[in-house]
This record gives structure tokens, sequence and C-alpha cells, in this order.
């Protein structure tokens, strides 16, 4: 018909190619593979602390590098920084805007960043001299909501934002350093590879991408789900990637297989994916959900080896702490929980 | 105009009725297949619902997060009103009065149990909880919209009030509602305390279109009144629950509550509010923040299939790896990990969470110089170092490694540490490009070397063991700081926030 038609056309052609490319590898799949391993059995984690203080929903949290503290952001315009064994709250920020939907924690935990519907990225020093938290800078030129926001050092933070878009920044001068461009819906999500080489983002526009953060390009694409990728997280060697999203499953792909490994569903499961964190062996996958529960899954055999049951509204947002001792779950419900 | 709602309820369900039987039709059609799927069901664990086409009324094109949840509920709540297929909905008989149309919590619970292949009753409870939440079922005689594995009595939620019809009724809806309960005589109408209260909020709000809302209740009443006396129980049962839902009691969840993340890209943003009730507003109502139109739609300009082309091109003859071998990596990964992850195998030493006992991070403080050597304290600090670079910033992490090696590991270290040869290759050849986990191999060796041989050495030795007893000294004695003390206190110091669990787990 038009230009239009022939180019979607060569487009899907070239889809079809890519994935009959792929099809070639499929020597065996990883539930084949992994036939041999020993089960995992069931998992039970017990809730250790709740944190209470936040006084509406929960949006995010992130765990800090040394395990012990951990950020939260709720739009009761809160940032509250949690000492999580015990339970005291070591900062809370006011927030100018109280519809904040991401936060993070820097790595050197002199920085907390946070942000949402007033489209930027506010980066606070927790370390300020005479005691008290303040903005240090605002990252402001995305034309949407923040949704993800993940610092690489307290000199950089790489976010993601409903104008489709993720960017590089340098904080000190707060200025972009590199754009992302390249998805077809809202931004959701982001992480960080353990190398900090690379980063992947999922987005509503159902892919997942993986980007190369100096060559500033897109190096691979993973499509599979049928609905927005709500989460996304590596696979703590960096050499896969876990999502989740709306059509209430997760997803592996392999970078270097550049295809995906395994689906985690369930029938009886029915809700999205909000939220998800590999334990620090890889072998769980936990998944947070709409249905206020958490599904730990066995990531090698694609099969559910628990549920955590205890708040009770929407599962926000959930972390492993790096060390793996304990893994955090934020809610609608107002509190954090601390599990292992 | 007030006749509408009644009509359109009546419409909406004569429709249901005209469409069931070209949906009969269809599963008859499909019959084939179901059996099928069905005889799968014998001999796999597969679900029956999944083989079927979606009953649903939701629109396919809708993909908004909720609408996809209620399409698959409303699958499954059509199949078990079923005839046949479904639960027995009957008619109760009690004390002076029928109670038409109900099933037991039981009874629902077990069909699920049934028909969704489910083995754990509490799942079965999970599922049927999620679908009374969303007022697809309700107790007859409760405002909090749970399920019970007992023989509480459920009714089925009428299609014109089911939440894919995206009601998002206003306060004048609400207000006429809870207006005409009280005009009617009966026990079972009788305002709980929070509607009470909701009631004489809204008539403050409302003080000057009261004369409205309250002949729009009236005329309600009139109709309902017209209504068979079985049909009006079941009707009212099925409006309470609607408004269970959108005003829900206080304390319980509002489950039409969406994320603001996705409530800007609703089918309709500019959509106008409709009524319950049939009602037309007067006036131009303001929008809530979350429905302003969305900025960007989703692109699909000629730009980016170009930009897409280019980079599928990019794709297809890119190296690729074969699954047998990275699922072989993967699977080592997880093997070599396994036993530190707390998750899967609980570790040593105690959990924090758990245990308040400190002194397992004052083991740390705890060491003199002199039982540093016999207690290879050298591992730990090698370990504590690489921790302390993982966590530097990019620019320094290249230096610190250097110093580490020249600390730890150069031939004639002043604290040299023990690595078999492999690991000292490996890290050797990690360190041509030095990055953050160059020395994760070495760390692993280490942190195993120190749970397996120098750190049970020291919860056995003495010094551990005094120290253990020294905590229970009384105040007095401790004016005499002995050097073990002062070396306590000085590297608490710099350890501070940096837990002993954490310390023994390899990061």
């Amino acid at each position: 018909m038009g230009e239009m038609e022939e180019l979607r056309k060569e487009m899907e052609n070239l889809k079809d190619q890519i994935t009959a490319a792929r099809k070639t590898f499929q020597d065996s799949t990883l539930q084949e593979a992994a036939a041999g391993v020993t089960v995992v059995g069931r998992v039970q984690l017990k809730t250790r602390k709740t944190l209470r203080g936040h006084l509406a929903k929960i949006y995010a949290m992130h765990w800090g590098t040394d395990s012990t503290l951990c950020v939260s952001a709720s739009q009761d315009g809160k940032l509250i920084v949690w000492d999580t064994i015990t339970t005291n709250k070591v900062n809370a920020i006011p927030l100018k805007s109280s519809w904040v939907m991401t936060c993070a924690y820097a790595p050197s935990g002199n920085l907390v960043a946070c942000g949402g519907l007033d489209n930027m990225c506010s980066i606070y020093n927790l370390k300020g001299k005479d005691g008290n938290v303040k903005v240090m800078r605002e990252l402001a030129a995305h034309t949407g909501y923040l949704s993800c926001c993940r610092f690489l050092s307290d000199t950089e933070i790489i976010t993601s934002s409903g104008d489709c878009t993720c960017v590089l920044w340098d904080i000190e001068t707060g200025t972009q350093k590199t754009v992302f461009a390249g998805h077809q819906g809202d931004a959701m999500s982001l992480g960080v590879s353990p190398d900090f080489k690379y980063f992947i983002s999922g987005a509503c526009d159902f892919t997942a991408k993986l980007w190369d953060i100096r060559e500033a390009e897109c190096r691979q694409t993973f499509g599979g789900h049928e609905s927005d990728i709500n989460a996304i997280g590596f696979f703590p060697n960096g050499n896969a990637v876990i999502t989740g999203s709306d059509d209430a499953t997760c997803k592996l792909y392999d970078l270097r297989a550049d295809q995906e490994l395994l689906t985690y569903q369930d029938s009886s499961i029915m809700c999205g994916v909000t939220s998800l964190a590999p334990s620090k062996s890889g072998r769980l996958l936990l998944a947070g959900h709409d249905d206020f529960n958490v599904n730990i899954w066995d990531m090698l055999k694609a099969e559910r080896v628990g549920v955590l049951a205890g708040h009770d509204n929407r599962v926000s947002c959930i972390g492993v702490s790096s060390d793996g001792m304990a893994c955090c779950t934020g809610s609608w419900d107002s509190f954090l929980k601390i599990w292992n | 105009m007030a006749e509408a709602p009644q009509q359109q309820q009546q419409q909406q369900e004569e429709e249901e009725e005209e469409e069931q039987p070209s949906s009969v039709e269809e599963t008859e059609a499909d019959e084939e297949s179901e059996e099928e799927a069905k005889e799968s069901v014998h001999t796999t664990p597969t679900r029956p619902l999944l083989s079927m086409r979606s009953m649903s009324t939701v629109d396919p094109d809708d993909d908004s997060p909720n609408m996809i949840v209620y399409r698959k509920i409303e699958d499954i709540v059509t199949l078990i009103q079923d005839e046949e297929e479904g639960v027995p909905i009957r008619t109760v008989k009690s004390f002076m009065t029928k109670i038409p149309s109900v099933v037991t919590g039981t009874d629902i619970v077990q069909w699920l149990m049934k028909n969704l292949a489910i083995e754990d009753p509490a799942e079965a409870m999970h599922i049927g909880s999620l679908i009374a939440a969303q007022g697809y079922f309700f107790p007859i005689s409760d405002h909090v919209l749970s399920l019970k594995d007992d023989g509480t009595f459920y009714r089925f939620q009428a299609p014109y009030f089911w939440p894919s019809n995206c009601w998002e009724p206003e306060n004048t809806d609400y207000a006429i509602y809870l207006c005409k309960r009280t005009m009617q005589n009966k026990t079972r109408l009788e305002l709980a305390d929070y509607e009470a209260e909701n009631l004489a909020r809204l008539q403050r709000a409302f003080a000057r279109k009261w004369e409205f809302i309250y002949m729009q209740a009236e005329a309600q009443v009139k109709i309902d009144r017209k209504k068979d006396k079985t049909e009006r129980k079941i009707l009212d049962s099925q409006e309470r629950a609607f408004w269970d839902v959108h005003r829900p009691v206080p304390g319980c969840v509002n489950t039409t509550e969406m994320d603001i993340r996705k409530c800007r890209r609703m089918k309709n943003p500019l959509r106008v509010k409709k009524s319950v009730y049939g009602l037309v507003e007067e006036g131009t109502q303001s929008q809530s923040p979350i429905h302003t139109p969305s900025h960007h739609c989703r692109k699909g300009t000629k730009e980016d299939v170009e930009k897409e082309i280019l980079f599928l091109n990019t794709q297809i003859d890119r190296h690729r790896m074969k699954m047998s071998k990275v699922a072989e990596s993967l699977i080592s990964y997880t093997d070599q990990y396994m036993d530190y992850d707390q998750f899967v195998t609980a570790q040593e030493p105690a959990n924090p969470w758990t245990s308040d006992d400190p002194s397992l991070w004052e083991l740390e403080a705890s060491k003199e110089p002199s039982q540093q050597r016999s207690f290879s304290s050298e591992n730990l600090r090698f370990w504590l170092a690489v921790q302390d670079m993982k966590r530097r910033p990019q620019q320094d992490v290249a230096q610190r490694a250097e110093d580490i090696w020249a600390e730890f590991l150069a031939e004639g270290a002043p604290s040299s540490i023990n690595l078999d040869s492999h690991s000292y290759e490996r890290t050797s050849q990690n360190l041509k490009d030095p990055g953050r986990y160059s020395y994760e191999d070495a760390q692993d060796h280490i942190y195993k070397l120190m749970k397996s041989d120098s750190y049970t050495r020291f919860l056995r030795s003495n010094v551990y063991q005094d120290l253990l007893t020294a905590k229970k000294k009384p105040e007095t004695e401790q004016g005499r700081r002995t050097s073990l003390e002062k070396f306590t206190r000085s590297v608490g110091k710099s350890l501070t926030g940096k837990r002993l669990t954490g310390l023994m787990q390899s990061s």
C-alpha cells in the first residue's frame, strides 16, 4: 500500500529471520539441562522485621550495599532510610512532590535519589556537613514521569522514564550525558550489570533492551511478553536478564544465547508482576505481584517453590540485599517487611 | 430519566441473555477441543481453563493491567455459574423467608480446586478472595468482601456492576444510594455505622443540591417497589456489593485503585463519568489529575520503523551461543553459590535479623595483634579490603586493587594470604584489567578457608570465651582497660555499620 506498509513488512521479515536464527541454537532447553539438578524443596521465609512509618502506598525500595540500610519511597511524600536490623529510621526526607515512583541508594552510601510525576530525578546528600539531608541536584529533562533510577557512582546515575527514554546523567553538572532512545512505550524499570558496563530496561512496548553505557548503543532486544514489562533485573553473574510483566509471567533471557530460556508462569497466578529480585546464587527468583503475594520460583526448573503472603495490599517493590541474607518487600499497605 | 438505570440494567441483562445462546453454540463447536483438553487434564497437569477461548466481555484490545485481570476472572466467573459445570446455586429456606440464588463458600472453594486443578486449598482461597475483593461474588451478610471456606452464603454479581465496565461512580451516585436506603423501611437495608457517617458527610458536601439528590433517591425507590420481591432482594444485595467495591468499609483495600503510571494510558482518558443511576451531570466536571491525556501516545512513526530496521539488521548475524552451553553455565553458577544463598541454605553465623547476639560482630574487634596471626586475621583483613574496594567509585577501584595485591598477594607481601595456585593465577590474570570483581574468586576461597578453619578455631578459643565472659563483668571493673578492650574500641569504631555476618559472607 504505502511506504509505511512496506517498511513494516520489512521489519516483520527481519524479525522472522532473527527468530529463525535463534532457533538454530536451541539444541536444548534450560529445563532439560536442569533435569538432573537436585530440587530445592519448599522455601519458607519468615517476616523478621516490619518497617512501619510510611503513611501511604510505598512505591519503591532499594538496599544499600552494606546490606543493612535501605531506602523507601512512599506517596506520603517521604523518602525514609531504614536500619533494617533495628528498624530505626536513619533519615526521613520530605519530598517536594509526593507523587514519587522510584528511589535508589548510591553504592557509596552517600547519596539517595528519587523521582516520579515531577519528571525529575532529585539527588539527596545523606552525608552533608551539618547533618541535614538536602537536595544536591535536580536532574530535569525528561518529558515523562521518572519510573526508575540507579546510581553508577556518586557522579553518574541512569534514569528511565515514561517518555520512553533512559538517560545517563552527570550528577555534578546536572546534565544529560547520553540519551538511550529506542523503546516504543514507557520505560518502566532498569537494572545495571554487575560490572557497571551495561544496563537493561523493560518497557510498555513489551520488550527488554540491553544497552552499552559507554558506547551509548542498544546491543540486544528481547521480546515475548504479552503486556507491559514492569520489572527487570540481571541474573547475578550478569549473563542473563529476568523480566516481570503485567501478563503475570516472568521470563529469563540469556545474553549470550540472545533468546528466552524460560517463562515462569502458572494459571493460578492471575495478577501482574510488579517487581522482582533473584536470590544471591540465582537459584531462586522472588516476584512481587498485584495480588498481594510474592511468588518464589526455582529459576532452573521453573517450579514455584514458595509464597510470601504477609502484605494486605499490592507488593510494589522487592529487593535482595547484596550479601543475600535478606529480602525486603514494600507494599501499598504502607509497610516494608524483611524476610529470610 | 430516573427510569433509565433500571432499564439499562434490564437491557444489559437481556443483552447478556441474547449473547448466551451464541456463546453456547461456540462452546459446542469447541466441545471437541474441550474434551481433548479434559483428556489432557487426566494425563498431564494442564489447567482446563487455559485451553478455552475467553468468554469475558472485556474488549480484548483493552490492555490496561486491571482489565487483563478482569478478563481472567470473568472467564472463571462465567464458568462457575454455568448450569452444568458450575456450582449449585439455589434458594435456601431460612426461618420465615427464602434466600434466593446463593452458594456456600465451601462450594466455591471446592469448585475452584477441581476446575483450576489446584491441590492446595490455601491457593484456592487466595484466588477466591481475589475474585471476591473485586466484587464478582460477595457474602450476602457482610460488607467485607472476602471468601470463607465454610457455610457462609455468597451471591454472584450482576454483569452490569462488573468492574470491567469502568465504573468510577461519583459521590452524587453514592449519596443517592445511601439516601434511598434510609427511605426504605427494611432492617436488611439499615445503614452500617460507617455508611451513616458517609451519608452525614455527603449531606454537608452537597448541601446545596440535596433536594435534587433526595428527589433522585425517591424516584429510585419508586422504581424498586415495582419489582418482584425476590428479584428485589437479589438486586439490592448486588447494588450493595457494588458500593462495597467502590466505597469500601474503612480498613478494607480499595481494589479499584490503579497504579498512577498506568492510569495515563487508559483507553478513554477524557471519559465522561457515567452515573450508575443514569444521571447526566449539569455543568462540566473537573478532571482528576490522573486522567490528563497522555502527551505521548505509542510511537510508530516512519523514523522509528527505519531505526528498528537498521537495528534488526545488525542482529541477524550476531554471535550466539548454544542453549545447552548457556544452560550449563547458569547451572554451574547457581551450583557454586547455592551454599552461600541464605534462602536455600541457612547461613552461619546466625542471622542478624533473628538473633540479637552481638558477640558475633565483636569477634573482629576482639582480636589482639598477637591473636591476629594465630587466627589468620590477614585473611579477614584481605576480605574486608576487597569489600571496601567494591564500594569505591569507579576511578579509585584500579588503585585499590593494586594496593591490595601489594599488601596481601605479591611476593614478600607484608600480610601474605594463602591462596591456592589456581585462584592465584586467575586473580593475577584479572588484575591485568582491574575491576570491582577482580578478586571475586580469591575472596571466595578465603571465605571458605575462614569458615572451615580459622573462624571455627577462634570460636572454640580461650580468647573468645573470655570475651563472652568479659561482657558479663560488672561496671566497676571497666575502669581497667586491657589492651584487648582498647583494641576492641578502636577497631570497633572503624567498623561501625558492618555486621559480622555481612563480613563472613562472600558477596
